[in-house]
């Protein structure tokens, strides 16, 4: 038993080793960076993060990110459930062919859709806000939030919804008060996973924005192509970024794990 | 057993209304350019399926596509064993699971630009982690700017670090719900180690990992981002991905019919690698 330990244990070495360098990097001066090797900061420096903090087109662009990818889950969740739940429950006519053409959309490359997106978001006048992204996220998050609840709710046995009909619940009532509450644990891990995939996509993100709407990652690219070589401003961003994405995790650690594993696919 | 009820229609229908109005209209342009010749000015002309048979001779679209063959077949074979492999040997009990859980998950959380960065900056030469180690302390020059095999090995090492987790994640989720008592039966049996892993666990996670290899194969072909922001598709055209090379042909050089017709192309090959893998894979269920 303890032997085998090694294997996670050089695996997780391997995932920290570039996310302490990046980590090393944003608390060194540009010049420490450029001068030269060393392991550890040897002047340390809250510059990188003092920019960062003060300038609006940079803490703006968190915000932007964190508002949109919010959007994004609420919309594919309330989208999701009713669908998640006739696919547990009933069968319909074309619900196979349906569920396969729902998957289907995460095949699509990002990189095709990008022009028509940008074309189809300006035509109906979303372009550079909020709502356009997070609609544009629903495309890959939408099948996946199907997909996921399908399978939690499939664990659930049917003699809850008879039973409810039986003590007089309305179907709206029986879904929001006895459904929803049963299958919380499902909904929390499929949460995760949509603010996961809406929040490390930037190929749309940056498509469907201009400035008021400006993803965070967006605004990195830019410096990093602008501002000459911040490479210490750079990844103080980057760790910013990976933030968000820890605290969610923490939340629903216990819960990760079984996501995925009780799809139906 | 499952009500027939096709008024179930009325649940799905916001979900199809919401995804069809961010699939069909984008599809429908990208066909509707596929087919076009364009001077600008918003003038088109027909031109049928001359940029199909354009894009299919042409050596770039056999060059890209080469590529990325090899850059997936090459991730697949590297992050689905390991992935195995670091999932039966994570412990099943106590709080290191969370722990192991939560460190893992980390590189899946991080915007895929960020990847791309946080591995420019890991691999400089020099000043860059993995750039010192290998140039100043085991004396392997490695530049990754100026050698495709060293790009090339950084892409994958890139990607493998980036999505292995993933596969973890779902191959731990299959073994978790193996009952212990298919152990004890084994244990009673004298099955090797080997035989537990080929009859046990490997047939509880065909499913989960029928999930992870599709993911990763859908994922990965359509890789753009990280390969983008780490080598630009260089040095050369080394590390040039389809996407890559896509978007190019599109937003380079707005040669919008023949990207169309090869972004359809694309689109098919996935579609058909998907849908042939996913019913092998199911057909003896049911």
């Amino acid at each position: 038993m303890r032997k085998r330990s090694i294997v996670p244990i050089l695996y997780i070495l391997f995932l920290l080793l570039p996310i302490y360098w990046l980590v090393a990097m944003s608390f060194k001066t540009t010049n420490e960076i450029l001068g030269g090797f060393s392991l550890f900061p040897q002047v340390w420096t809250l510059e990188n993060y003092r920019v960062i903090f003060t300038d609006p087109t940079w803490y703006w662009g968190y915000i932007n990110s964190i508002a949109y990818v919010s959007l994004n889950t609420v919309i594919s969740l309330v989208a999701a459930l009713p669908a998640a739940y006739a696919f547990s429950r009933f069968s319909f006519l074309g619900d196979k062919h349906l569920f396969f053409w729902l998957l289907t959309n995460r095949m699509a490359p990002a990189a095709v859709f990008a022009l028509p997106f940008f074309q189809l978001y300006s035509a109906v006048g979303l372009f550079d806000t909020y709502l356009a992204v997070a609609l544009a996220h629903t495309l890959f998050n939408i099948p996946l939030a199907v997909w996921i609840l399908e399978g939690f709710m499939s664990g659930v046995p049917r003699e809850l919804d008879e039973t409810a009909y039986v003590d007089g619940h309305s179907f709206p009532s029986f879904f929001l008060r006895i459904f929803l509450p049963t299958i919380k644990a499902g909904i929390g891990v499929t949460a995760f996973f949509l603010f996961m995939f809406s929040w490390v996509e930037l190929l749309l993100a940056k498509t469907l924005t201009a400035v008021e709407a400006k993803p965070i990652a967006a605004t990195m690219t830019k410096t990093a192509s602008s501002a000459g070589y911040e490479l210490g401003l750079l990844a103080a961003a980057g760790v910013l970024t990976i933030i968000p994405g820890a605290v969610v995790i923490y939340f629903v650690r216990n819960y990760i794990a079984k996501g995925f594993a009780l799809g139906r696919v | 057993m499952k009500t027939v009820n096709n008024r179930a229609w009325l649940f799905v229908l916001p979900v199809v209304i919401l995804v069809a109005f961010n699939a069909l209209v984008p599809l429908m342009t990208v066909v509707n350019y596929s087919v076009q010749e364009t001077f600008g000015n918003n003038l088109f002309f027909w031109q049928g399926l001359d940029w199909f048979q354009q894009v299919l001779r042409s050596d770039r679209f056999h060059a890209a596509l080469g590529r990325q063959a090899l850059f997936t077949v090459t991730i697949l074979l590297i992050e689905i064993p390991l992935g195995v492999v670091i999932a039966l040997a994570m412990p099943r009990k106590g709080v290191w699971v969370s722990v192991c859980l939560v460190l893992m998950a980390l590189p899946l959380l991080i915007p895929w630009n960020v990847v791309g960065s946080m591995w420019n900056i890991f691999t400089l030469p020099d000043i860059g982690l993995l750039g010192y180690l290998m140039n100043d302390v085991l004396g392997i020059p490695y530049n990754m700017t100026r050698d495709p095999v060293a790009a090339w090995a950084t892409v994958i090492a890139m990607d493998v670090w980036h999505w292995t987790s993933l596969v973890v994640l779902l191959a731990y989720a299959g073994l978790i719900s193996i009952p212990d008592a298919y152990y004890q039966a084994a244990k009673i049996d004298g099955a090797t180690p080997w035989a537990v892993f080929r009859y046990i666990q490997l047939p509880k996670m065909k499913r989960v990992l029928t999930i992870a290899i599709l993911l990763r194969f859908m994922d990965s072909f359509n890789i753009y981002t990280e390969p983008f922001v780490l080598t630009g598709g260089g040095p050369g055209n080394s590390t040039t991905l389809l996407s890559i090379d896509l978007v190019k042909l599109a937003l380079g050089q707005f040669d919008l019919g023949p990207a169309a017709a090869m972004s359809l192309i694309y689109f098919l090959i996935t579609l058909l690698v998907s849908w042939v893998f996913y019913t092998l894979m199911t057909r003896n269920e049911n």
